[in-house]
């Protein structure tokens, strides 16, 4: 079957979805031939997957220090458990 | 057998549930512990304020003690504590919003029109060690804070906390689809806010951010 090729503009449009897997077969056999092609768009789905990574490993955010004390506390005082 | 974070099973979890609901509430802290994290940046996401983030924190932890019983099972426990904290977030918000985070908070505009990528930059090689760093850390808080409201509280449940898309949906209270085009526009304004840093501002010494342009 041919690949019918698709702009840019409706590549960023379906990029989160393809990075999610949301997408159909056909849009995504689509898309990859756009981004073999395409180095912008391959580049802003490097970057995205990147930004992905860099806060996916939990350590984007920590509990502030003495935080699981302090619920503790209020928990204790609260509940009266 | 699927174990949550604390390495616990379902049915163990659903068990403390149970116990607690029937008198045992010196467990309740143990039942929620494996989420305490995940709450807290719940919270954090709407309110984007570490203290305000703790108190909405423990307020909600409070009310999810008080309406245990009313768990329905059929949705994740751990979805359930963070919608609840949602809810008390966003109440807070609206509380404070005179003073506080009028400026921040940006969600007059309900369209959600096409986000077009600013920058083409190249940056693909990220080095681990770089995730140490505070001034990352520092620039990831920074493009976090640049989003609007209702696309950072995607963005952090979803590629943060690791939320399924349903289970986005279900705590923020709006539908699949929403949380799939405010995915959309939060990453790509995530990659933009980011990109530039890595292609210069903050390049790490040895590390090379191949700075290719396409144009």
């Amino acid at each position: 079957m041919p690949i019918i090729e698709i702009s840019c503009y409706h590549v960023w449009r379906e990029i989160s979805n393809y990075i999610d897997g949301e997408i159909d077969p056909e849009l995504r056999r689509r898309m990859e031939e756009h981004f073999k092609g395409c180095e912008h768009c391959s580049a802003v789905l490097d970057g995205t997957q990147n930004v992905l990574r860099l806060v996916g490993d939990g350590r984007t955010f920590e509990l502030p220090a003495g935080f699981s004390d302090r619920l503790k506390k209020r928990l204790e005082k609260d509940l009266g458990g | 057998m699927p174990k949550d974070k604390s390495g616990r099973t379902l049915e163990q979890e659903i068990m403390l549930i149970d116990r607690v609901c029937a008198g045992e509430t010196h467990l309740f802290y143990e039942l929620i512990s494996p989420y305490e994290r995940q709450v807290y940046v719940a919270a954090f996401s709407t309110l984007q304020n570490e203290a305000d983030a703790e108190e909405v924190a423990q307020e909600a932890l409070l009310k999810a003690f008080s309406h245990l019983s009313g768990f329905r099972r059929e949705s994740k426990f751990s979805t359930w504590l963070i919608q609840i904290t949602i809810n008390e977030a966003r109440m807070k918000r609206r509380k404070d919003r005179k003073a506080l985070y009028e400026s921040l908070d940006k969600q007059n505009t309900d369209e959600e029109g096409d986000y077009i990528p600013k920058d083409f930059a190249d940056w693909r090689e990220i080095p681990s060690e770089s995730l140490e760093r505070t001034e990352l850390k520092q620039a990831l808080q920074r493009a976090l804070a640049s989003l609007d409201g209702k696309y950072r509280e995607v963005f952090i449940l979803r590629d943060i906390e690791d939320l399924s898309i349903a289970e986005t949906a279900q705590a923020l209270g709006i539908t699949e689809a929403s949380v799939k085009t405010r995915l959309l526009r939060a990453r790509l304004q995530m990659r933009d806010a980011l990109a530039p840093g890595y292609d210069g501002a903050w390049s790490l010494g040895e590390n090379q951010w191949k700075k290719v342009r396409p144009w």
